[in-house]
């Protein structure tokens, strides 16, 4: 799925990246780009560095070696001014990370009175909007102990929206959610596929991936291994690597 | 009955004597006061540094220097502390005893407290962190909005504690002849030579105050659990 993004510059540019943990490499050079409109899927095995890569991507972790472009700051220089660039990047964890002594309005408009300097008629104006997309509007003056699991991670992809991010970053978005909570998530990502965000998404829903990706990436042993359009990806695998770990999830 | 209404006299109202314990209960509380904001704004400032160091690994030097106060102050005896500040630290200058019991238990609490709140801000999940600094967050703005006000109501009654029991130890005072509440006490029992009225008062009056921070830190609690849920 080859679009005209495609022949701007990348969004994400990473080069040979490296993270090790006190002598245990978890990646070992990964060099990609990331478009804007890219909607990439990594998965592999746990161990594979999968979350360690896409946690790197936001200097959430310092990576050890290599560079990370992103909108033209090498965000691995330690003299860069991350949290601006943060800004620019939203983060979704598997365990929500709500902050639970805010409501949920408060949890959503914090960042863009404080950060964006928006006032806080715009920032809730705007907080209503999406928490109306994602069909949660009622809730606005609840505190996060008395929201689903579901229902919490819709307000935490939110919470990242609403600072108008360039690039989404999913960090097994679903793993920490009971299986009928799933869908709903799932349905607020592939609404958020379809109006162009850009999406880099870490997860083990292999259905999800096939159906709402424009790129697979598999990652083992702290390389990507493979990585193809998700229809060759899943029936036409590469490597042996990737053909049993399919074997193994589908 | 009778003894009992002439000792209470003898004890607390000849010689207006009933001063001794009612400026020894200022001097203790002027101590507690300022001991307590002494202790609070060391406390958090060694707090801030040993747990800044523990995320992020900056501050060594600082840090050091945070772990050896703690360690020293920790170490040694209230008492001590008081002694060494009144005839050693402050042996050459002529210098009001109040204070000097305010700078000595300010320091001793400001370990205790150091030690409460750090353990308050790693008991925050680490994912509260990660949450406020993915979203732009500067370390600083993360502590202040996100970590410290959850981190404050875990601890508030371990710090609450710490109080009541920094109450009860500015009682040593007299050792460099502070005449607080309990000295006051001791002053009358050697006008007196009667050992049960002005102590028991004392312990009494102790107590009340005790009680009535107790009930002060319960309702804070209280209100600050309803705030969320």
């Amino acid at each position: 799925m080859i679009t005209d993004d495609y022949n701007q510059k990348p969004l994400i540019e990473v080069r040979d990246l490296k993270k090790s943990f006190g002598g245990i490499d978890a990646l070992n050079g990964i060099t990609t780009d990331f478009h804007k409109g890219d909607v990439a899927f990594i998965v592999g095995p746990s161990g594979s560095g999968k979350s360690t890569f896409l946690r790197c991507l936001n200097r959430l972790e310092m990576p050890t070696g290599g560079s990370i472009m992103f909108e033209g700051v090498d965000i691995c220089n330690p003299k860069s001014n991350i949290d601006a660039q943060r800004q620019k990047m939203g983060m979704v964890f598997q365990q929500f990370n709500l902050f639970p002594h805010m409501t949920v309005m408060k949890n959503l408009t914090i960042a863009p009175i404080k950060l964006q300097h928006k006032t806080k008629e715009d920032a809730e104006q705007q907080a209503m909007q999406l928490l109306e997309r994602v069909g949660l509007a009622d809730r606005y003056d609840a505190y996060p102990s008395q929201l689903s699991g579901g229902q919490k991670q819709r307000i935490a992809i939110v919470r990242s929206l609403c600072m108008t991010p360039d690039v989404m970053l999913f960090d097994e978005p679903t793993s920490a959610l009971d299986p009928e909570m799933v869908g709903e998530v799932l349905n607020v990502m592939r609404d958020l596929a379809q109006v162009k965000m850009t999406m880099i998404v870490v997860t083990h829903e292999m259905s999800f991936a096939r159906e709402v990706a424009n790129r697979v990436m598999f990652m083992a042993d702290g390389v990507v291994m493979e990585e193809n359009n998700p229809k060759d990806f899943f029936e036409h695998p590469q490597s042996e690597r990737l053909q049993s770990f399919l074997d193994k999830v589908l | 009955m009778g003894s009992f209404a002439d000792n209470f006299y003898q004890n607390f109202i000849e010689d207006n004597r009933y001063e001794y314990i009612l400026n020894g209960l200022g001097v203790t509380l002027i101590i507690t006061l300022f001991s307590v904001m002494i202790g609070i704004i060391l406390g958090f400032i060694v707090a801030m540094v040993r747990s800044t160091y523990d995320k992020t690994g900056k501050g060594l030097i600082l840090n050091i220097i945070c772990n050896i106060y703690l360690t020293v102050i920790r170490g040694t005896p209230v008492v001590l502390q008081l002694l060494i500040t009144y005839f050693v630290i402050f042996a050459s200058v002529d210098v009001n005893k109040v204070f000097v019991a305010v700078i000595a238990f300010g320091i001793n609490s400001g370990a205790y407290v150091a030690e409460i709140i750090r353990s308050g801000i790693m008991s925050i999940d680490n994912g509260q962190f990660e949450a406020g600094r993915s979203l732009g967050f500067s370390y600083v703005q993360t502590m202040i909005h996100f970590i410290l006000p959850q981190a404050f109501k875990n601890i508030l009654p371990a710090l609450g504690n710490e109080f009541i029991v920094l109450l009860k130890e500015t009682s040593v005072a007299g050792y460099i002849a502070l005449q607080d509440l309990t000295k006051g006490a001791d002053i009358i029992r050697s006008r007196t030579y009667n050992a049960f009225m002005p102590l028991m008062a004392v312990a009494v009056i102790y107590l009340v105050l005790v009680m009535i921070f107790d009930k002060l830190v319960k309702n804070l609690e209280r209100r600050l659990r309803n705030s969320d849920h």
